[in-house]
């Protein structure tokens, strides 16, 4: 018979176990934010969100003259504000009317399969997105564009919008509807005016993680705005992106400072954006 | 009205509980439970006979918060200061929603009590402990075919009884029942109400009820519990007939539940 | 606007979502036709080569080699997360529920789903590869072993606060009968809270896995970029994934036909995991 002092003893080390196993999985943030902040933050400057990106030439001069690397990543900036901005406008309207269907039409069988669908879409790895949006926007434009680019994230955002849009109109009372209904108002009415407003934290914070998921995507922009050296705001025509910089810079040995600032530029918007999006959902809770 | 042999097995000292600082769900109570007998805890919801008997078996220690002071003995063991394990095992529950565990076999369900706590038995040992906890809870003629199905399949009254016949397998010394039959139909209630008036001989049963009546058809003590105190504690037959305080009275004349 | 026109907005917008995954379907099906058509579909499956010819006469593709790489770094990274995401599970959902410090660890196992993939990539190249390195355990440092560490970093979250969920919903009165019989917090949770969450918390592996499956930046800098079948944990090879995002931008003919077929196979492949899980996820509940 197992005495009560082992068993107690088995409980004392699990519990142990657990704690220890725990606390190890903050080590790899730690490690990483850790890394990349020390390496990274010395060359934040200025220069850096105003100016394009260096030529392999200039930076290999620089060095040679002992000099900090001219440049910044003004041009990943703008082609990331620029991709980000035009996929929300694909994804927001879209994914939020989806999600409003959802709700509505709860237990039909074309909602089990839309939602089903919704979930496959999210699960698809985004280089897969990558390869969708360069055949059907690459080829019929015969060449890369940061429409091409947008039209992935915008893919990738639309199962985020649609799922949060569909979670908290469902946690919304049926008695908010049916007062709106009751008064005479149109259906139209009742959901933009009654419903979505009531809605908004729920589907705000989901925007705001679509966001935050789409802004590090590094995979399908590479199949699809290729990059580019200089500003430019024509969506027509390939783009550059912050993650899309730090690949260049990654392949270029002359450009290797670079990637730990632009890494820490990326990381802390990134990093900002989830936080705030928790933090509004916590304060936003319906 | 006849003459019970009264040997207190529990005692209970100025017992207080409470969840927040300065605010007491139980005040204060002193009592002894006597040995064999069915002793009945009283009183309108939240007056803390919920809180009383899980303090005697320490769940209260699976939360937070709770300060608990006062006396409680068990056959002369502090039940407050030795491991809560041992205190189990010795003051045994039933809870008012049936609870068999659903990923275990009725057959299993009997066992939980060794098998939850890696206690090796032989299979004649486990066999006849099995048949005789069923049996004494009137179970084993219902499930002896079928011993190896899940517990969630009986009905509500029969998963009631395993649930009894799962704490019995223990051989505790004393059994709380929370509200045992309240989720339960009159059939089911009846069946167990008869099954714990027979089993008091072979274990001590104090019984928290909301339903008075419950109190007054199996009872042989009756405890009433109003805002944490025990106000009034007697045989039932004095209790109901001629209760010596007025709260007694109005809560058993329907003045207020 | 009237009511009639704004209901079948809606119901478009549901039908977009799902000619989108149609579409998806379709086009890298389509795509993947030349290929397929050339290798015989089985045989492009089943066939590790993966030769660039100077014509088309030696061109040989097949997806063997990269789902071999694709399966091997995912369950290493399954295996390999197992041991710390499980223990956050139990840490957040039953030890310290609803404790603050349950809310500090889920806040910052959180975070590290927000890192972008190219960030661990980086972190992975330059700190875990030296490491790899100076232990002798490979030359280069790139490989299976060092891929499938990040991916086990990168899956952490998904794993664990999925199983949290399931953990979490193991009904009070189950824990409460078990303790009354006397158990200590261990055995309750290797007899009763395990046993009851475990399909749940299975499902949550199975979901995690399918991420790992379409992980793109990190493996594709960290496992080497050779097309072969790797021979062992060390040696370097190529993930369905990291193939795509390595070639795709050069290739052209029967290369890109290709590299759409294997885009093909790992939409479907993620697609499955992910119903399967779903699947598990829905049996649980009832």
């Amino acid at each position: 018979m197992s005495s009560l002092k082992y068993r107690l003893f088995k409980n004392k080390l699990l519990t142990l176990s657990v704690v220890i196993f725990s606390a190890l999985t903050a080590v790899p943030l730690v490690l990483i934010i850790g890394k990349v902040f020390l390496k990274g933050w010395r060359q934040i400057n200025w220069d850096f969100f105003t100016k394009t990106t260096p030529t392999t030439l200039d930076a290999l001069l620089a060095i040679n003259n002992n000099q900090p690397i001219p440049g910044g990543i003004a041009n990943g900036i703008v082609g990331t504000l620029m991709m980000v901005l035009v996929a929300s406008v694909i994804a927001i309207p879209l994914g939020v009317m989806c999600g409003i269907y959802l709700s509505e039409n709860r237990k039909t069988k074309f909602s089990t399969v839309v939602r089903f669908l919704t979930d496959l879409l999210q699960g698809t790895p985004s280089i897969i997105l990558g390869i969708i949006a360069y055949l059907w926007v690459v080829i019929p434009l015969k060449g890369y564009s940061a429409l091409a680019g947008s039209v992935a994230l915008a893919i990738m955002m639309l199962p985020l919008i649609v799922r949060s849009t569909e979670e908290t109109m469902n946690l919304l009372p049926a008695s908010l509807k049916e007062a709106g209904l009751a008064l005479g108002s149109p259906y139209r009415s009742v959901v933009l005016k009654v419903l979505l407003p009531s809605a908004f934290g729920g589907v705000f914070t989901g925007i705001l993680l679509a966001v935050s998921r789409v802004i590090g995507e590094t995979a399908p922009l590479m199949l699809t705005a290729l990059g580019a050296t200089t500003i430019q705001w024509d969506i027509t025509k390939p783009a550059s992106a912050v993650s899309l910089l730090i690949w260049e810079f990654y392949n270029d040995p002359n450009l290797q400072s670079m990637i730990w600032s632009a890494s820490l530029f990326l990381l802390l918007l990134v990093l900002s954006l989830n936080i705030l999006a928790k933090q509004l959902a916590k304060k936003w809770r319906i | 009205m006849e003459n019970l042999n009264k040997t207190p097995i529990l005692s209970l000292k100025k017992l207080c509980v409470s969840y927040t600082p300065g605010k007491f769900a139980v005040n204060n109570v002193s009592a002894d439970i006597y040995e064999g007998l069915i002793t009945s805890v009283m009183g309108p919801s939240g007056c803390g006979k919920s809180t009383l008997i899980r303090a005697i078996n320490r769940m209260h220690e699976l939360y937070p918060d709770i300060r608990i002071s006062g006396n409680i003995e068990l056959k002369g063991r502090d039940l407050l200061h030795i491991n809560p394990s041992e205190v189990r095992r010795m003051a045994g529950m039933v809870f008012q929603r049936p609870n068999p565990f659903p990923t275990m076999s009725i057959y299993d369900n009997v066992l939980a009590g060794y098998k939850l706590i890696g206690i090796k038995q032989s299979r004649h040992e486990k066999d006849e402990l099995v048949e005789s906890s069923l049996k004494s809870v009137g179970l084993w003629d219902e499930v002896k075919d079928g011993l190896s199905k899940r517990g969630s399949f009986l009905s509500g009254g029969q998963q009631q009884r395993l649930c009894i016949a799962r704490a019995l397998a223990l051989k505790p010394d004393i059994l709380l029942m929370d509200e045992p039959t309240s989720a339960l139909d009159p059939i089911a209630t009846n069946l167990i109400e008869e099954l714990l008036v027979k089993l008091k001989k072979e274990v001590t049963i104090v019984i928290v009820t909301h339903n008075m009546t419950q109190a007054a058809r199996i009872s042989d003590y009756s405890m009433f519990m109003y805002l944490g105190e025990l106000v009034e504690y007697d045989r039932t037959e004095i209790m109901f007939t001629n209760p010596s305080d007025k709260r007694t009275e109005e809560y058993l004349t329907g003045k207020f539940g | 606007m009237s009511d009639k026109i704004f209901r079948s907005l809606l119901l478009v917008s549901a039908l977009i979502l799902l000619l989108i995954f149609a579409g998806m379907f379709f086009s890298l099906s389509k795509g993947a036709v030349p290929a397929f058509r050339e290798f015989g579909f089985f045989g492009f499956i089943f066939s590790d080569k993966w030769i660039s010819g100077t014509g088309q006469s030696t061109e040989q593709y097949g997806a063997l080699a990269f789902i071999a790489g694709t399966l091997m770094t995912s369950i290493l990274a399954l295996l390999i997360c197992l041991p710390f995401s499980l223990p956050v599970a139990f840490f957040v959902g039953e030890y310290f529920r609803g404790k603050k410090v349950a809310g500090i660890l889920g806040g910052i196992v959180d975070l590290l789903a927000g890192i972008p993939s190219i960030v661990y990539g980086l972190w992975g190249f330059y700190a875990l590869r030296p490491l790899i390195q100076s232990l002798g355990l490979s030359e280069q440092g790139f490989g299976v072993l060092t891929s499938s560490l990040v991916l086990a970093i990168m899956i952490i979250p998904y794993a664990a606060s999925l199983s949290a969920e399931f953990i979490r919903m193991v009904p009070q009165e189950l824990k409460e009968g078990a303790y009354s019989l006397g158990a200590t917090r261990a055995e309750v949770i290797r007899n009763i809270i395990f046993p009851t969450s475990f399909s749940g918390i299975f499902s949550a592996y199975v979901l995690a896995l399918g991420r790992a499956i379409g992980e793109t930046m990190a493996v594709t800098m960290l496992i080497g970029n050779t097309s072969r079948i790797p021979r062992g944990l060390m040696d370097t090879g190529n993930t369905m994934a990291s193939i795509i995002a390595n070639q795709f931008g050069e290739a052209d003919g029967l290369k890109l036909s290709s590299l759409i077929a294997i885009g093909l196979l790992l939409f479907l492949i993620t697609a499955i995991v992910n119903f399967l899980g779903r699947l598990m996820i829905k049996r649980h509940s009832v």
